[in-house]
């Protein structure tokens, strides 16, 4: 039982984590029907700047919580700028070309990205200084630090935050319509481009944000991070139905409980001959899964059109 | 004399190495009902598109004082130019009162909105008892009401109109094409495609009959219900 709650613990806290990145790959594919392969990078890329920002700013003396925050902040903006030039450069010179192109395109832009991260922050794995307090508590035996607390808090806030912006919002309800179908909401004014650069942006700083708070949670970032990360979240994506927002949320936060009961029982399953380092079996066994018995994911029931 | 909202000069659609719209010219004039009828495949759709900016397009379109033809499509109805387009095109996903707000996208000013909102419910009250339905799940006729009641949300100077009576049973498209005669007794002006020729002609002042991508006929409506050519083509006499 102990084992139980605190693999739910770990697994919640994961989870809200890949929900945050799997949002950035259902917004794009909902708006563009594009998988941005790059975004895995993105994350990466909002971690290891909001490392570096916290090291400049480690001897100013300013409190932890508050370079915590600005760190975010850079971060989020750095990624808002990535996510808005990988668009702009990548991505929409090939918008009506065949789906492969682009396809094609985004991994070259996460390997350009990964290398280009190598080139600044080196190969090595850089430690993230602790600068939110991890003091912990016991609830029914299982053991929750404030970080992972604050990790949880902050992923549901910015979900809330976004469906509340999607959902209640002049921009939220453009990005719907685009979604569904540009030309005609370019008929009512909306410049297409437009909403689909915020949609980078929006998804890009999400990712950025995931990016700080896995970093903080392991305590670790490297320039290789963005990979097998962007790889689950895409999978919690799918899992979820991807293009659908709640579905991203659904996905991710299954996937993280999924993958931390695993890792917690597996040894016990098969009497230890498998221990909790296969725990990313996983991830990709639900994949495989999703795509077999239900392609369009949990939530990706689309509605019916009438003629 | 009105003078001219909309002037189309040789204007030409291409699909590949096929000519959909060959260099037609035609004129809408202000406070005009206009109908542009033709048989399926004639180019109707593709003349509309390429004035909404939707498909690229040679020759010149004039709009007003301007020349359009050059500018985006989403920069259209901030100058009063709206089309509701061929089978509707409601965000199924969006609910009646999105769409609705959707098509006051380019407006900031809250409170005529508001007021907008309230007269396109009066007119179409039919959407207002679904109002917070999904699109989707409307009839074709309740879907071309909101298609219509979308594009008036807009405040059109010119409202293009793209087959409205398309898969719809005849006594929805009765009532369709009363809401239509009144938009236009309110001052709008309408240039309407449509393959049910005789509907078209029986609201319009006067008509362009096209086929196979250019404008065969040009008359008043009463003439081209006269002309035997139309009767035996598109009236079936």
């Amino acid at each position: 039982m102990d084992i139980f709650l605190q693999q739910l613990v770990n697994g919640l806290t994961l989870g809200s984590i890949y929900a945050l990145v799997a949002l950035g790959y259902t917004m794009v594919y909902g708006i563009l029907g594009l998988i941005n392969f790059a975004h895995g990078e993105v994350v990466m890329i909002g971690a290891l700047v909001a490392l570096a920002v916290m090291k400049l700013l480690a001897a100013s003396g300013l409190p932890l919580p508050l370079i915590f925050l600005i760190a975010l902040i850079v971060a989020a903006m750095a990624c808002m700028v990535l996510g808005f030039s990988i668009e702009r450069i990548a991505y929409r010179p090939l918008r009506n070309a065949p789906r492969l192109a682009p396809l094609i395109t985004a991994i070259g832009v996460s390997i350009v990205l990964q290398q280009l991260a190598m080139m600044i922050w080196g190969r090595s794995y850089h430690a993230v200084p602790s600068l939110l307090p991890a003091e912990s508590y016991e609830v029914l035996g299982a053991q929750i630090t404030q970080l992972q607390l604050i990790i949880l808090l902050v992923a549901a806030l910015t979900m809330t935050g976004l469906i509340l912006l999607v959902n209640r919002t002049r921009l939220g309800r453009a990005m719907r319509a685009t979604a569904e179908n540009p030309a005609i909401a370019g008929l009512m004014g909306v410049d297409a481009n437009r909403i689909i650069a915020m949609t980078f942006m929006i998804g890009s700083a999400l990712g950025a944000l995931a990016g700080v708070l896995v970093s903080a949670n392991y305590g670790i970032a490297h320039y290789n991070m963005g990979f097998m990360l962007g790889l689950k979240a895409f999978t919690a994506a799918v899992l979820g139905g991807i293009g659908n927002l709640g579905g991203a949320m659904l996905g991710g936060v299954l996937l993280g409980v999924i993958e931390a009961l695993g890792a917690g029982y597996i040894g016990d399953l098969t009497g230890g001959v498998l221990g909790s380092h296969y725990q990313d079996v996983f991830a990709f066994f639900v994949l495989i899964v999703v795509l077999v018995f239900r392609p369009s994911g949990l939530m990706g029931e689309k509605v019916s059109e009438r003629a | 004399m009105a003078q001219a909202l909309l002037e189309a000069l040789n204007l030409e659609v291409r699909y590949g190495g096929i000519r959909a719209v060959k260099g037609i010219s035609f004129v809408v004039e202000t406070g005009e009902m206009v109908c542009l009828i033709g048989a399926n495949g004639a180019g109707k759709t593709s003349t509309l598109k390429a004035l909404a900016r939707m498909i690229p397009s040679s020759g010149e379109i004039h709009y007003g004082s301007e020349r359009i033809d050059a500018v985006p499509s989403h920069a259209l109805i901030s100058k009063g130019l709206a089309l509701v387009p061929e089978g509707r095109g409601v965000f199924a996903r969006l609910s009646v009162a999105e769409n609705l707000a959707m098509g006051a996208y380019h407006r900031s000013d809250g409170a005529e909105i508001a007021a907008d909102t309230e007269r396109v419910y009066g007119l179409l009250p039919r959407l207002k008892e679904r109002m917070t339905q999904v699109a989707g799940t409307l009839s074709g006729g309740e879907q071309q009401m909101l298609a219509i009641g979308r594009a008036l949300m807009g405040r059109p100077k010119l409202l293009l109109l793209d087959e409205p009576s398309m898969g719809l049973a005849p006594i929805v498209v009765q009532k369709v094409f009363e809401v239509i005669r009144s938009i236009a007794a309110e001052g709008v002006t309408i240039l309407l495609v449509e393959q049910n020729a005789r509907l078209a002609l029986d609201v319009c002042s006067r008509g362009y009959v096209m086929e196979s991508g250019c404008i065969t006929l040009a008359d008043t409506a009463a003439n081209l219900l006269a002309d035997s050519r139309v009767r035996a083509a598109y009236l079936g006499e």
